[in-house]
């Protein structure tokens, strides 16, 4: 049973909570069923699913605190994981740091369950890899990529008498697609909670055009660009930069958040005034969970307001020390943007770079978010509204922060993965001036 | 997963820490040194390996493992958490039909690992649908009933919770007063005990331990709003406590009195250091962008021999399985026919899964494999890739080179890494020899940021300590140094490498890999190395 009803939930769970002697104790239930189908050189190399549900019990002696997990259910397993948990606590050093658990809240739920996606079952993941690697074939292309979808469940609750209970589901579908002869490599990604909108004979056509239409790249020299990143490729950067708004570090002076002379940049215009990014557990291509791992309720939060800082992170310890009410920790990114989807922007680029993808972004400078990279699966020139000719990859080294800075229009955002990201994402394609590259790379 | 996003699990990113990053129960810390009775793992395999042939499988293993896990986190004067983690299992995997099968179960019944067995060879039935070709493997010859043990002094595990907080907070402490804003400290152990059988007839049962202490030592000036960090210059390592002891011998003092670790760890006198020269890096001179000569301390250089040799020759890279994550690899089969250049002829690169204290050290790899070393490059050619059994036969040889590895008992194995490591030069050199001949140059320690393409031929990398190079004398310490190059060039630009005396290894604790995902440790030796006209970039901007 990995998912389990709020009824059957709740059952285990108050048992926890009852069995307890600790000052405080907090339960949590999280089931999923995972699958996945990975394919490479045209032939699929793994298939599998994965089922398991864990019931996490955290206690606190006062400020010790201890955490135990189980994955099975009977009265005698839970009266050894509620014992374990009291057992480590009353071990572990006080945490000087340590907030009591939220009280009864009130959470408004957000549609983030969908049957089709829970109801793949192994023959559709099949004919998903077929339908990726069919085309392929026929076309002398070479595929390699990966499904994975699931449904999950989360249940909660705690000494003071709070609960919570919701089901989720997700899919996330990537495809690389080289010629024979390498020389060309094109990539599409799909990341969407309901898989009824999903169909992977017609994504892999846009792999498929951008592997074929990329061989014969021609190198152009590093420099500054104007550029059109496509979501994927922005959401890489973006997110990368949502790490570091968290109101702590910044007021530690150790953020591109801090200001100089101390405190932060809350308030202050720090992106083109076009760049609005909140979160908002309830949004209609992209909601979450309407609560925090600590229980706290989402709400509709705005980080960037017309460019300048609208909030930060806040922990509950960090809130309590500098007066702030803590609020429910942000679980997905929506940045705002326009109407215009990438075939649109591109077609009104007089001279620019198209990106798909970008990859392997790793921080060069905390202190600016200055961030290096390199793009992929697809670089082409354009030249008045069309692609004129793929270009070899790049190495970028480039600051989200200047990026946002030099926005010359935002597209319509699309609901994007990160490859290193956990946050759930609408990021719009954006064309932007003077983007930074520094050096060529052969790598196709 | 990278540092970044396993710190984040852990509860130190944004966010509360309800339950840890990694799968696995939370246990009582003295658990976490009760071994599983030998004969019980032999039992549970036995039911895998019979129930496998009976449901007609060619070849079978099964690993019944248990993973444990301790990780304490702390800042100044705070412990954040302690998590204490195990996780049991057995994994079955078979070929059936000439096709693999895998499956896995928690429950250690033999009842359960038989089922296990012949879930497995039902979903090879199935996948040899989508199979091309027959899965062949390099024979392994049975070993019997052995084991393998990591050679530790003193089981970190076994060691009392307090004694290791204290240390961290005593680092902390230490740090603190020579004038660090922040620090943060952490220690992770990891102590995989495996046991291996397979229908060639081994039984191999190994007990093997791995340990990392990391800090990030902060400095901030609040009138600027500059701040600097200073990593700790540490390895992670395949060895017990005794890592930590700080033994004055196996310090190593640069010619600008940077003191470097080897064998063991003064972290508490590194933490000092770094507060210093945290302070030091807020004042810096900005680099001038150019070409230079490089010298590259070994806790520098295992980053960049990871990314762009260790990488590029896995074989399952180069025949195309990871393209639709990792990529693929520049390394093509056709190089090693053709001997390329890989680097200079002072280069020799080694593969090995046997190095002493090396993170990837076991006695047999996880499909039973005995472990070895041998030439990935030679004299700057290249001659050989990392293979497992199902690998070998297409580079024509004849046995696996033993680079199977599972992060757990319920994934399954594939290629990973070994060691692999520049070997030191042979004719007498220290660092500070090598320096003396450098005009004009940079001397970087530690690791920095690091990003290389798909085909591991254009990488960046940064570092932790930077210092300019005039006329042969370390001059002063330098900032915002990031060098750029394209694989095979920086090779063949190596002039240099100082001798045994200076070698060390660098260690990767989480190195990424897999759809989904896999983590695996693996080190790097190297000494001190010269690589001359390198492209250094300036990576200081401003926001305005």
């Amino acid at each position: 049973m990995s998912i389990m009803t709020e009824t059957e939930a709740k059952a285990i769970l108050d048992k926890v909570i009852a069995l307890s002697t600790a000052d405080e104790c907090t339960a949590q239930l999280n089931g999923s069923i995972d699958g996945n189908i990975r394919f490479a050189l045209n032939n699929v190399s793994t298939s599998g699913v994965v089922s398991n549900t864990d019931l996490a019990v955290q206690v606190a002696f006062g400020k010790r605190v201890g955490v135990a997990t189980i994955n099975e259910f009977s009265d005698e397993a839970l009266a050894r994981v509620v014992r374990r948990a009291e057992d480590l606590a009353k071990l572990a050093p006080e945490n000087p740091e340590f907030v009591p658990a939220v009280g009864p809240q009130q959470y408004r739920p957000s549609q983030t369950f969908s049957e089709a996606t829970a109801a793949i079952t192994p023959e559709q993941r099949a004919e998903v890899a077929r339908a990726s690697i069919a085309p392929c074939r026929a076309e002398n292309l070479i595929a390699a990529g990966f499904l994975l979808d699931g449904q999950t469940f989360v249940a909660f609750a705690n000494s003071n008498g709070n609960f919570g209970y919701q089901r989720a589901t997700g899919m996330d579908y990537t495809c690389t697609v080289r010629t024979a002869d390498g020389r060309g490599s094109g990539w599409v990604g799909r990341n969407l909670q309901d898989s009824s909108r999903f169909n992977a004979g017609d994504d892999i056509q846009i792999a498929m055009r951008k592997a074929a239409a990329s061989a014969d790249a021609q190198a152009l020299e590093p420099g500054k660009y104007t550029v059109i990143l496509e979501p994927a490729a922005a959401a890489g950067l973006i997110s990368f930069m949502f790490n570091f708004f968290d109101a702590r570090p910044a007021d530690e002076g150790r953020s591109f958040l801090s200001k100089a002379g101390g405190g932060n940049k809350l308030g202050e215009q720090v992106y083109d005034p076009r760049v609005n990014i909140f979160a908002d557990p309830w949004h209609d291509e992209a909601p979450v969970m309407p609560w925090d791992d600590e229980g706290l309720p989402r709400d509709r939060l705005p980080f960037v307001e017309n460019g300048k800082i609208a909030n930060l992170i806040y922990s509950r310890y960090w809130a309590q020390k500098q007066g702030k009410t803590a609020v429910g920790q942000p679980g997905n990114l929506i940045m705002s943007g326009g109407t215009k989807s990438t075939s649109d922007l591109v077609r009104e680029t007089e001279r620019g770079i198209l990106v798909t993808r970008t990859w392997y972004i790793r921080m060069v400078d905390p202190q600016t978010v200055l961030l290096t990279g390199l793009t992929r699966d697809g670089t082409f020139y354009i030249e008045n509204g069309e692609l004129k000719y793929p270009i070899k990859n790049f190495r970028f080294n480039e600051s989200p922060v200047i990026m946002l800075n030099n926005i010359d229009e935002l597209g319509r955002p699309v609901r994007v993965a990160g490859d290193e990201s956990s946050f759930r994402m609408m990021i719009p394609p954006m064309r932007l001036r003077d983007f930074t590259f520094t050096s060529l790379s052969d790598a196709v | 997963m990278d540092r970044r996003r396993f710190l984040a699990a852990c509860g130190i990113g944004a966010g509360g820490a309800l339950l840890p990053g990694f799968v696995g129960r939370a246990i009582a810390a003295e658990q976490l040194v009760e071994p599983v009775d030998v004969a019980v793992k032999k039992r549970l395999a036995d039911a895998g390996l019979s129930a496998a042939t009976n449901a007609g499988a060619s070849y079978c293993d099964v690993r019944v493992g248990r993973y444990l896990r301790q990780f304490i986190i702390t800042r100044e004067a705070n412990v954040q958490n302690v998590v204490n983690t195990e996780s049991m299992g057995v994994g079955v995997r078979v070929i059936a039909d000439g096709a693999w099968g895998f499956a896995a179960t928690n429950e250690m019944t033999a009842e359960a690992v038989a089922n296990a067995a012949r879930l497995a060879a039902a979903i090879a039935r199935a996948n040899t649908k989508n199979q091309t070709a027959p899965v062949r493997l390099a024979p392994t010859r049975g070993v019997g009933e052995v084991s393998w043990r990591t050679p530790i002094r003193r089981n970190a595990m076994e060691a009392p919770l307090q004694e290791k907080v204290d240390l961290l907070l005593g680092v902390n402490a230490a740090a603190t007063n020579a004038g660090a804003s922040f620090v943060n400290s952490m220690m992770f152990l990891v102590n995989e005990q495996k046991y291996f059988a397979s229908t060639d007839g081994s039984y191999i049962d190994q007990d093997i331990h791995r340990i990392w202490a990391p800090f990030t030592v902060t400095a901030i000036d609040q009138t600027t709003g500059k701040f600097r960090s200073r990593d700790g210059l540490s390895a992670p390592m395949g060895m017990g406590l005794e890592y930590l002891d700080g033994d004055a011998a196996d310090k190593i003092t640069a010619p600008n009195g940077v003191v470097s670790y080897g064998m063991s760890y003064d972290m508490t006198e590194d933490a000092v250091a770094a507060a210093r020269q945290a302070r030091e890096k807020l004042t810096a001179a900005s680099v001038k962008p150019g070409r230079y000569d490089l010298v590259l301390d070994p806790n520098h250089l295992g980053l960049t021999i990871h990314e762009s040799v260790g990488h590029p020759l896995e074989l399952d890279r180069v025949l195309g399985y990871e393209a639709n994550y990792a990529g693929t690899s520049f390394a093509t089969l056709d190089k090693r026919e053709a001997r390329f250049q890989y680097g200079s002829e002072i280069v020799n690169i080694m593969a090995d899964k046997t190095q002493r204290g090396s993170l990837g050290a076991v006695g047999y790899d996880d499909e039973g494999v005995q472990t070895k070393s041998w030439p990935l490059i030679q004299d700057g050619k290249l001659v050989d890739y990392q293979t497992t059994r199902d690998q070998a036969h297409i580079l024509g040889k004849d046995a696996s080179d033993g680079c199977s590895y599972a992060d757990s008992w319920s994934t399954v194995q594939f290629q990973r890494m070994p060691n692999v490591s520049l070997q030191p030069g042979k004719t007498k050199m220290s660092a500070a020899d090598m320096i003396a001949n450098v005009e004009d140059g940079i001397y970087i320690l530690g690791r920095g940021s690091f990003s290389i393409d798909q085909q591991r031929y254009n990488a960046q990398f940064g570092g932790t300590l930077f210092y300019e190079i005039k006329n042969g004398r370390i001059t002063q310490p330098l900032e915002d140094v990031a060098y750029q190059m394209r694989t095979p060039e920086f090779w063949n630009a190596c002039s240099a490498i100082c001798d045994e005396s200076d070698y060390r290894m660098f260690g990767s604790f989480f190195d990424g890999k897999g759809q989904p995902s896999q983590v695996s440790a693996v080190s790097h030796g190297s000494s001190t190395t010269r690589f001359d006209g390198i492209n250094v970039i300036n990576t200081a901007r401003s926001l305005g």
